[in-house]
């Protein structure tokens, strides 16, 4: 091996990255030249004096734990992410759902007057309680778990009958807003045939009949009594949602006003 | 009528930070040691390291266990590298000349670069005065102990390069040192 090959292969040489026939021949050469052994002892020096730990930094001290807060906060906000664009995906579709219903509807209402306009209100709050799968906000057949549930929510509070006897159970209740109005719901069931029955306070005025009709297939019953107005939807029919009419104002007059 | 439920997404869970604490916090001496170098500034270290971390923990699904120094240096690396876009463009753009002391062929002898081992701040503003791309190879090799193979794999050079700049560098470092103790003397 000629000088020139071992000071090329030099630095290869003291990083141990050569194989171990040229390690050897360079081993053999430096200990009988004196031209490469010195340029070899100054890249020993220079690596002794560079590997001193003196020239390594140190971290400060915080530094590792202001980095953990860091991925931490990447960490929450990427579950955040997913979380959200998932709330956002699901309330999307359900709005898509409202949407679509609302457009059949529309043609509809374009007929009716104003009064009308409060029964498909009334309708869609029936079949948006059915499409979401958020009929209810509380579930409970118990009238003493639902009713409870109502207060602080609303400025009323709403009767809540039961009618099991009748056979129309109690399935749960929930809050809805029709315009400004908060309205109480709750839900019954007889058979399949899911009932919505809305309440909010009106003016007092003397109990009169009730009075129904039918949008959609739906049938609704209106009647007000002791201050407050009841709208009961289903798609029960019209003989049976009248029974269930009679049955909470059975109960709902026995009712201290 | 029900909407279909779709499966959750999985999200990085508790499990993924404590395997991410596990893998690669342990590296953060390197880490910044190697930004110390990089950017010459302690703030600025901790702020690259910081933002190298974060780097990491989001490409953490691409790091199928190995050498996780290795892995986290080459982030680190990439983040000073931008970060020196950024901020001291200029430094990138410094040539290696070589003559830069006239000095060709001289060299500390070796018991001079002896003597002077505690004279620590020589060898360190040598270091710092080397352009950024033979630092580093200085760094990765003689600080870090780390191979021709894994340089040229954090560095992404060819090794071939990884010696040829090593080589250079030593060489530099020993002209730089040889004049400052020269002219010291």
């Amino acid at each position: 091996m000629s000088c020139q090959e071992v000071q090329d292969l030099l630095h290869g040489y003291v990083d141990g990255e050569l194989d171990l026939v040229r390690t050897l021949d360079i081993e053999r050469h430096l200990r009988d030249c004196s031209a490469c052994a010195p340029v070899h002892a100054q890249q020993q020096a220079l690596r002794s004096a560079l590997r001193d730990s003196a020239l390594y930094f140190t971290p400060p001290e915080p530094l590792e734990s202001r980095i953990l807060v860091a991925v931490q906060r990447v960490s929450n906000a990427n579950t955040w992410t997913w979380e959200w664009s998932w709330r956002w995906l699901s309330l999307g579709a359900a709005v898509a759902c409202v949407a679509i219903v609302l457009w059949s509807v529309m043609p509809l209402s374009i007929e009716f007057s104003s009064p009308d306009h409060a029964l498909q209100e009334l309708v869609a709050g029936h079949v948006r309680s059915l499409m979401v799968d958020h009929l209810t906000d509380v579930t409970s057949s118990d009238s003493h778990t639902v009713k409870p549930w109502f207060e602080g929510k609303l400025d009323f509070s709403p009767p809540v009958p039961e009618l099991t006897m009748q056979g129309f159970r109690l399935v749960g209740g929930r809050l809805e807003y029709f315009g400004k109005q908060p309205a109480a719901v709750l839900v019954y069931q007889r058979r399949e045939h899911v009932i919505n029955l809305f309440m909010w306070p009106a003016q007092p005025q003397a109990g009169g009949n009730a009075t129904m009709v039918t949008r959609q297939g739906y049938h609704l019953a209106h009647w007000q009594v002791s201050g407050m107005s009841y709208w009961a939807v289903s798609n029960l029919n019209q003989a049976e949602l009248q029974e269930f009419v009679r049955a909470v104002r059975q109960q709902t007059s026995a009712l201290p006003s | 009528m029900m909407l279909p439920r779709c499966e959750r997404p999985t999200v990085p869970d508790e499990s993924t930070l404590r395997r991410f604490e596990r893998a690669v916090l342990p590296h953060l001496p390197a880490a910044y040691n190697m930004a110390r170098w990089l950017t010459r500034n302690d703030h600025d270290a901790e702020d690259v390291v910081q933002e190298a971390y974060v780097r990491a923990f989001r490409f953490f699904d691409g790091f199928h266990g190995g050498d996780g120094r290795a892995w986290l240096l080459t982030i680190v690396r990439h983040t000073c590298y931008t970060w020196l876009q950024h901020n001291r463009g200029h430094e990138l753009m410094t040539e290696f000349d070589e003559e830069i002391h006239n000095l060709d062929g001289e060299a500390a002898n070796p018991e001079t670069i002896l003597l002077h081992r505690t004279n620590q701040l020589l060898l360190r503003q040598a270091l710092e005065e080397l352009p950024v791309e033979y630092r580093e190879v200085i760094i990765l090799r003689e600080l870090e102990g780390l191979s021709y193979k894994e340089i040229a794999a954090i560095a992404d050079l060819p090794v071939g390069t990884v010696m040829s700049r090593l080589a250079r560098a030593r060489k530099r470092l020993q002209q730089t040192l040889a004049h400052r103790l020269h002219t010291e003397v």
